[in-house]
């Protein structure tokens, strides 16, 4: 613990938040100090970003008090945030498409003239001193992800923040990237700057952090010196009891070939190719990871496997077990489920694609089995009984089977599509980012769900973001390099390494 | 060739009669719709501004008695009326769908429906109160619809009658196209304005108040809206209330301001040639073809535009990112 005397750049003292009856934020009390890079460290929905928020002038706290070296301060704006030289670096970009870096930098700031130059000399000037690489006047719209989040951490530095905050920065970079990043950190925190970095990644704190404070379930439980502390302490923090870090991976008899994708090449609407010539064969009984940087051609290869992307050329042929085997290409979707072929996909965008946000869980079953019924009317039975089900057997946390599934967590969200899906007994399971922002308890049960639906013989196809969670989970995975695959490992002997340079190198050259 | 030469003189001039009102209600518009409001109000505003601008002229008229009325101040009077009326509608407008957050669509609907029928009620009120017309002195009325230009320019062949034959209301507009351009481009309150109607989180987390931006700019842009139907009422239709022939030109500015991307110099020609559409058919006359036909022409070159720059897709050629979208800052 810091000794008494400690100014803190910015302290926070017995901080609650609430919305409606839920409790983000339950008496918490921090402390930042300069030249030091603090870890807040949490599972999902523990409050970290609701709690930085309230130092950004986004939120108002409800209870406590914020004091900034030592005076009590209230932050009622993003105006006010500045004025305490805090700046934060949200999970969302927060910036104008149609802009120029330059001119996102300088939104609202009143330093009287309106003069672009000067503006692209100062932002030139900084990149230096810190090591970025950015053209002050290129589009927001031309930049890649790595670039925008390079604009926005000058936005801040522009406006002279001392105190930094970046909200999961690593969650859209290449390990390549987030290397870059944390070196500039580094700088940063040479430079005496205060830097708070919001992460569930236990590797990355450990990584760049000088002290980790840890939330649970919006409940402060203590702050550590990252010298003094092990992942797995961090880990008994964060989720209160020890968890299993190994996914249980049972080996399934026997697997036999379920679909034979070959020379598969999708053109999407700009006349730009998402998919080279990919070819594989998913197994039943096995979990067949697709691993690569986003935008590689994961979704459009699970879409057109389930008949939603136009293919341009290539064969997907489905092997049921009794042997006749069905090619999928050119069918819709409709077409593939009267063909006998069981395919569940649960995809990357829940409510957008999986779910009607506004239904309840019942409405939902019914998206699968609304032509089953008599005549115009629908069978309400069926999907109630099954939305029940699912409702006990995966604890989903909703008060009724009628409440609209846009008001549930993440995680329930999730549990609700991978039920249904599971539901219909499917000999092909796809899942994208199936556990994109769901909590560890919430994640294993998503992979034990998968695991099942391999030892039940279906062919699991699983696009991961985590090489982590891919390496323990799957049976061999596939590394997708800008649309091409760069090599299918085997999940049981392959390194993490290894998957990291197929993912950025096809046949030995560097991606474009 | 003197036929055919005279003949496009007569119709640009007349085009540009037409342009006035048009561009007005499009640039006021333009600058709703760049704080990402889309006012679809903007007919209901233009019947207000014709409505109550009259009503100003002529009640400022029988106060100070015929004769002895001053032209600055008729100008100011009618100006000042149709502002105030537009931007009062678009008040209630920006309190229903800043404020309580409505849907943007059914609130102009409804200010549409609204702003045509106190157009109406103002607009026949003071005609039954006048006594069978509204009339306001043969004075006022040219005054209104001369060039502020001297008549050696105006004398000019061809030239002069393009470029210095219009009423002052015209060249207000180009200037007013103008300085809302610089505005907009030029001016780090222009750059926060459409940063407001791009995408307000960003605004807001970058401390630019998002609501007074998109207040300010619905209630001005209401109010230069206004402007126009009180510019058709007192110059095309001779400063009496001509409903019919005001009708329409709200929807024109909207469409408009989707032909011209958003951007107030193009507006400039998009409204004259908008202008020469709508009264291409008592020019031109072909056998057998309707005149309906004409007067969807205007549309028809918007949708053309509409399907061109999408297909285009150049990010520059967009409506403002978050047009017609409610901000809430606590939305989880």
């Amino acid at each position: 613990m810091a000794a008494l005397e400690t100014v803190y750049a910015i302290e926070l003292r017995n901080i609650t938040k609430r919305f409606g009856s839920v409790v983000a934020n339950d008496g918490i009390c921090l402390g930042l100090q300069r030249g030091k890079v603090l870890a807040l460290l949490g599972e999902n929905g523990s409050g970290k970003t609701t709690l930085m928020n309230m130092l950004a002038g986004i939120y108002l706290p409800d209870e406590g008090e914020i004091l900034a070296d030592g005076e009590p301060v209230t932050i009622r704006s993003p105006k006010d945030s500045f004025k305490y030289k805090i700046g934060m670096i949200h999970q969302h970009f927060k910036l104008v498409d149609v802009f120029t870096a330059a001119e996102n930098i300088v939104l609202g700031l009143n330093d009287g003239k309106h003069d672009m130059k000067a503006v692209n000399a100062k932002v030139r000037e900084i990149c230096e001193r810190y090591g970025f690489d950015i053209d002050p006047t290129k589009k927001i719209y031309d930049m890649s992800v790595s670039q925008k989040q390079t604009v926005e951490i000058v936005k801040v530095l522009y406006r002279g923040a001392d105190i930094l905050i970046l909200d999961e920065p690593t969650a859209v970079l290449t390990p390549q990237e987030t290397e870059r990043l944390f070196d500039v950190l580094r700088n940063m925190r040479a430079d005496g700057k205060a830097i708070v970095i919001i992460t569930h990644k236990l590797n990355e704190v450990m990584a760049i952090s000088d002290e980790v404070a840890v939330l649970r379930k919006g409940k402060y439980i203590g702050t550590v010196k990252t010298a003094e502390t092990t992942a797995q302490q961090l880990t008994d923090m964060m989720v209160g009891r020890s968890v299993t870090l190994n996914i249980d991976r049972p080996k399934y008899e026997n697997p036999l070939p379920r679909m034979k994708v070959e020379g598969l090449t999708c053109i999407n609407g700009e006349g730009i190719k998402k998919l080279k010539d990919v070819s594989f064969v998913a197994m039943g009984g096995e979990i067949l990871g697709v691993a690569g940087i986003a935008g590689s051609g994961q979704k459009e290869l699970l879409e057109s496997i389930a008949g939603l992307c136009p293919i341009a050329n290539g064969s997907i042929l489905y092997t049921p077990i009794d042997g006749n085997e069905t090619q999928l290409v050119g069918k819709t979707p409709k077409q593939i489920k009267n063909a006998g072929v069981a395919l569940a996909f649960v995809p990357e965008d829940r409510l957008g694609m999986g779910l009607v946000g506004s239904m309840g869980m019942t409405g939902n079953m019914m998206l699968r089995s609304w032509k089953k019924g008599w005549g115009p009317f629908v069978n309400r039975k069926d999907p109630e009984n099954l939305a029940n089900k699912i409702w006990h057997d995966l604890e989903v946390v909703t008060p009724s089977v009628d409440f609209p599934v846009r008001r549930m967590s993440g995680g329930n969200v999730q549990k609700v599509l991978v039920g249904r899906e599971i539901a219909s007994a499917p000999s092909v399971f796809m899942s994208a980012y199936a556990v994109r922002g769901l909590d560890i308890n919430t994640s294993y049960t998503i992979y034990n769900l998968m695991t099942e639906q391999k030892m039940r013989g279906a062919a699991v196809i699983f696009v991961g973001e985590d090489l982590d969670v891919l390496l323990e989970l799957c049976d061999k995975i596939l590394v997708l390099c800008g649309g091409e695959v760069s090599g299918i490992v085997d999940a049981r002997t392959a390194t993490k390494e290894e998957i990291g340079l197929l993912m950025t190198t096809v046949g030995g050259k560097e991606a474009e | 060739m003197n036929e055919i030469m005279t003949f496009i003189v007569t119709l640009i001039v007349a085009a540009i009669s037409y342009s006035t009102p048009l561009l007005f209600g499009t640039l006021g518009e333009i600058l709703t719709e760049k704080s990402g409001n889309l006012n679809l109000g903007v007919e209901g505003i233009m019947y207000m501004g014709g409505a109550i601008g009259l009503g100003g002229v002529f009640y400022y008229e029988k106060i100070v008695g015929a004769g002895n009325a001053n032209v600055i101040v008729a100008f100011a009077v009618a100006i000042l009326f149709a502002l105030l009326a537009g931007a009062l509608a678009s008040l209630i407008f920006s309190f229903i769908t800043i404020t309580l957050r409505a849907n943007q669509n059914v609130t102009g609907l409804a200010l549409s429906i609204f702003g045509t029928g106190v157009g109406q009620f103002v607009g026949e009120y003071m005609r039954i109160q006048a006594g069978g017309y509204v009339s306001i002195s043969n004075d006022l009325k040219e005054a209104f619809i001369a060039s502020p230009f001297p008549n050696f320019l105006q004398n000019i062949p061809i030239i002069g009658d393009i470029l210095f034959g219009h009423s002052f209301f015209f060249y207000l507009a180009v200037v007013l196209a103008i300085c809302l351009h610089i505005f907009l481009k030029k001016t780090r309150t222009g750059l926060y304005l459409r940063s407001v109607g791009e995408s307000p989180a960003t605004a807001d987390a970058a401390g630019i108040n998002v609501t007074k931006n998109k207040y300010l700019a619905t209630i001005i842009g209401g109010g230069i809206s206004a402007i126009g139907g009180m510019v058709y009422i007192v110059t095309l239709a001779g400063c009496t209330w001509n409903h019919e022939g005001l009708a329409g030109f709200g929807w024109l500015a909207v469409a408009l301001v989707i032909f011209c991307l958003w951007r107030p110099l193009s507006a400039i020609w998009g409204s004259v040639l908008f202008g020469a559409l709508m009264i291409l058919y008592t020019r031109l006359q072909i056998p057998f073809i309707p005149t309906e036909l004409y007067k969807i022409l205007p549309y028809v070159v918007t949708v053309v535009v509409l399907v061109i720059s999408s297909m285009r897709n150049n990010k520059e050629k967009q409506p403002p990112a978050s047009l017609g979208l409610a901000y809430f800052r606590e939305e989880r």
